[in-house]
């Protein structure tokens, strides 16, 4: 049961998601992520919490890493937001993706977008991350199931494969 | 033939893919024409007889359906062991948060408020909070005694053991409440047509539980019922019982609605109203010599099992049988009771009642070294179980055990005494205190005694005519790895690559009854009967002359095209068979409680901040003897996720209750551990000798969970000297516990010698 935005009026909202000009009819104080996943079908940004605790909802918003339970669909007029159905045009999607199939980073996979979308914001900041960094650059995002140490292994393996290149 | 082994090697996992492109589908990502959106309307006092329900006139209720008990079709229950726990209360409520109304709506928005202006009236009855209060009995809230389930285990004469003791030692150990917190909440959608019944889409581990349960309630013969299990965000346990819960509540919208209902909870009522770890209590009394070696004891094991018997019976059966540890007591009497409480039933969670009853016994050895002035190392080396000595349910050990390799391991890789040493002296400045601790412990796996036998477990494999294989389990993947695991099996058995084999998603019209995802019991047992069915695929080829002894995986394929032209299906089914030589009596709770355990060491290194009072463990091995590592990266998963796990239930996870209610219900406020709260998570697999499951597996995946909570606070009380006796250990524990003043619920447990 999300929490109810209201019964006022919608307006019409218009921001970039995926690279594509979306243009949406919403409560404004609706969620990014219920505008995403219901309006917008993209269903690979996932719920866990609904209070930005977990970081499963996580999409880059004019390359910024958010919880996009927390943010009014309004805040992201004239944004550009991607999410996870949208990195597969991101350079770090492959090596990121191959990694964590074979680091062992998915379990059950319901944080994984999330947890995705923060390994490539943190190596797009940082691409030769010191086991620190991913240690912080990943402590928005849990995971009940790894211990989070294949996950490290495999954002680690993803930052050597791309530097190569 | 190939030369490579597929068993044993890590190969990608089945649906990985899906999972790293967000293109995997859970139950909330799917959405049916026509769908309506349901909601709970629950208790808000632990225990009354409910009164009049009162409607605001503000919401257009004929907007909404509306279901309460007066709807169900069938029996009014959650079907499982003994069905005491209603789908909807009726009359009375017996703890908060129970479902009372269900409501749907076609707008999900709509719902939040509706189930605010529901008021219900209640004529309130004494509740019973605490295992104590619920033993004394003063106040009966289930059946006549408020005891779900005792059992008694009794091995030797104990009684006779006091006066040869030169020490007699007691100690009493608690273990709190845990939430299981998978990331995705429990959800289900539901879709009833008269003509075919109900089909339930749902989050969870056991099809065929959720099956059962829906017969039950909507009075619906077994082909009316189809359960399908939707890729599921994690389980741990927390998914095993209660989907049928919250399937039965979408299967009643629906049938009076006649349009397919979604429940997804969203996670402050997932973790309100749904299952938790059991809190747990256990006493020892051990009878010790003057070298250390446990002559025998008593131990009493009770854990809560909240308002219903739920699965508490079966908890309690795990814990009960795991609570003497990897030690070999001559003699010892274990009681163990299961009690009613008004709060909202506990339930599985990966150890299921082992975790407790283990961290009580891992203690308690740190204790009985103290008391007799031996190193924890010794007091364990001392009674460690050998092959060819009995357990305490008297299951001779058959195989090549060997703890004292497995500890000589795990002291060497965490490189215990030179670190020991090191902080027994660096402690004595600072603020900062070191210190290290041991577990050793064991798991069973597969269901307890005669449980396997009564699943009675069926598994098929099925090659179709392009030659593709598809293995048919009701066995779920929920992070763990069956999928990749059990075609694994498959592929080697009949030879074939990784790719050619494929696994059917569970779903009850399609799959058969290969029993529930739960017990560690999937590679082991499962894995067994899918080895045989594939073996019986490629058996029948062979008899019917389409195959040689030796092929190519293309011969494969033609051979299964050309079968199925001439003879149709090609299937072969498996049926669990329990081995000839098992004993196990139901009564006295004696004889082979699991066809295999699993063996762990774990050692963790801490240190206590005396200025924060904040304890953070800086290193942890794992070592394990689970047999034949089937696939290592999974392996290794299973292990370092437990073991997180593990570290939240001793440090970080503390369920706060008021009036048997949870009130910290979300992840602000429950605290599991994040990536910058865990230290490394060093794994390592030994592998002693080569017992039962295909190829030599045995169960892993709640072994992880048991170890961890002992190792951690056997090390904080050798970094401070002070004994806690009580998970989680937060940090205000540690602060209350160095006051000046020794406080009185973490004080010592009591010791007498008697020489």
């Amino acid at each position: 049961m999300n929490p109810s935005p209201g019964t006022g009026a919608k307006c019409q909202l218009l921001f970039t998601v995926n690279g594509e000009a979306r243009k949406v009819l919403a409560h404004p104080m609706e969620r990014l992520l219920d505008v995403l996943r219901n309006d917008l079908a993209l269903s690979g940004t996932k719920e866990g919490c609904g209070e930005g605790e977990c970081g499963s909802c996580s999409v880059l918003l004019d390359g910024m890493l958010v919880n996009s339970c927390l943010v009014p669909v309004a805040q992201a007029t004239g944004a550009s937001i991607v999410t996870i159905e949208g990195m597969s045009a991101h350079a770090l999607m492959i090596p990121l993706q191959e990694a964590f199939l074979a680091c062992g980073g998915a379990q059950c996979g319901i944080c994984t977008p999330g947890m995705i979308l923060a390994a490539a914001h943190l190596l797009e900041k940082t691409p030769e991350p010191a086991p620190a960094d991913i240690r912080e650059g990943l402590a928005g995002n849990l995971c009940r199931c790894t211990g989070y140490q294949q996950i490290f292994e495999a954002v680690a393996m993803a930052a050597r494969r791309k530097v190569r290149k | 033939m190939r030369e490579r082994h597929i068993v044993g090697a890590s190969v990608p996992r089945k649906e990985g893919w899906d999972k790293v492109t967000g293109a995997a589908r859970y139950v909330d990502d799917m959405v049916l024409p026509g769908m309506l959106y349901g909601a709970t309307v629950r208790s808000n006092i632990a225990r009354g007889k409910i009164g009049k329900i009162c409607f605001d006139p503000s919401i257009a209720w004929n907007q909404f359906v509306l279901v309460t008990a007066k709807d169900i079709p069938g029996k009014n229950c959650i079907s499982l062991i003994l069905d005491d726990q209603p789908c909807l209360a009726a009359e009375t409520v017996n703890h908060p948060e129970e479902p009372i109304l269900l409501l749907a709506h076609a707008d999900c928005r709509m719902l939040r408020k509706a189930v605010d202006a529901v008021s219900i009236e209640y004529e309130p009855l004494p509740p019973v909070h605490t295992m104590e209060e619920s033993e004394r009995q003063s106040t009966i809230i289930w059946g006549t005694d408020n005891a779900f389930k005792s059992y008694l285990i009794e091995k030797g004469d104990v009684d006779t053991v006091w006066k040869e003791a030169a020490h007699i030692v007691e100690g009493e150990y608690f273990t709190g409440a845990q939430e299981q917190l998978y990331i995705e909440n429990n959800g289900v959608i539901a879709a009833f047509d008269p003509e075919n019944g109900v089909t339930v889409w749902g989050s969870l581990q056991c099809p065929y539980y959720v099956h059962k349960a829906l017969m039950a309630l909507c009075g619906l013969p077994e082909d009316k019922i189809r359960v399908v299990q939707m890729e599921t965000g994690g389980a741990f346990g927390g998914k095993e019982e209660y989907p049928s819960m919250i399937a039965g509540h979408a299967a009643l919208l629906s049938i009076k609605s006649r349009r397919p209902v979604k429940i997804v909870y969203d996670r402050m009522e997932d973790m309100v109203a749904t299952t938790k770890r059991h809190p747990s209590r256990t006493c020892h009394r051990t009878a010790v010599s003057k070298d250390g070696k446990i002559l025998g004891g008593e131990i009493e094991f009770t854990i809560d099992g909240g308002a219903y018997a739920t699965l508490s019976s079966v908890v309690l059966s795990r814990g009960t049988i795991h609570a003497g540890g990897p030690y070999y007591w001559p003699s010892v009497r274990i009681r163990a009771k299961a009690v009613a409480t008004n709060t909202p039933p506990h339930g599985a969670f990966r150890g299921f009642g082992a975790p407790q009853s283990l961290f009580a016994m891992e203690r308690h050895m740190d204790l009985i070294a103290q008391v007799v002035g031996i190193s924890p190392v010794e007091v364990r080396r001392r009674n460690f179980l050998k092959p060819g000595q009995t357990t305490t349910t008297e299951q001779t050990i058959r195989e090549d055990l060997d703890l004292d390799h497995l500890l000589d391991r795990a002291l060497e890789l965490s490189d215990y005494a030179a670190k020991k040493a090191r902080f027994a002296e660096e402690n004595r400045n600072g603020m900062r205190k070191k210190g290290m601790g041991i577990a050793a412990f064991l798991h069973g796996a597969g269901f307890t005694g005669s449980g396997e036998r009564y699943l009675n477990s069926l598994v098929g494999v099925e090659a179709e005519a392009d030659g593709g294989v598809r293995v048919l389990v009701s066995s779920a993947e929920f992070g763990q790895g069956t999928n990749t695991v059990l075609c694994q099996i498959a592929a080697e058995a009949l030879e074939l690559p990784y790719e050619d084999v494929a696994i059917a998603r569970p779903d009850t019209t399609v799959v058969p009854n290969s029993g529930p995802t739960v017990a560690s019991r999937t590679a082991m047992v499962v894995g067994t009967l899918v080895q045989s069915a594939a073996k019986g695929i490629k058996q029948t080829l062979m008899k019917t002359g389409l195959l040689g002894d030796d092929y190519t995986p293309e011969q494969f394929r033609a051979s299964c095209g050309e079968f199925i032209r001439t003879h149709g299906a090609l299937k072969s089914y498996a049926r669990y068979e329990a081995p000839g030589d098992v004993y196990w009596d139901d009564e006295k709770y004696r004889g082979e409680a699991y066809a295999a355990f699993a063996w762990a060491v774990y050692v963790a290194e801490v240190s206590v901040d005396l200025t924060t009072y904040a304890v953070t463990v800086d290193d942890f091995v794992a070592l394990q003897e689970v047999g034949k590592v089937l696939h290592p990266v999974l392996a290794e998963g299973q292990i370092t996720g437990g073991v997180a796990q593990a570290i939240g239930f001793a440090l970080y996870e503390k369920v706060v209750w008021q009036n048997g209610r949870m009130i910290n219900n979300q992840m602000t406020n429950y605290i599991m551990p994040s990536s910058a709260d865990l230290p490394p998570i060093r794994v390592f697999f030994e592998q002693l000798g080569n017992v039962h499951g295909a190829h030599g597996a045995k169960g892993i995946g709640e072994l992880p969970m048991d170890g961890p909570a002992p190792a951690i606070v056997n090390a904080v009380e050798d970094a401070i000297g002070v004994r806690f006796r009580s998970i989680p250990l937060l940090p205000e524990d540690l602060f209350e516990a160095l006051q000046p003043v020794p406080p009185k619920q973490q004080g010592p447990s009591s010791t007498r010698g008697t020489t």
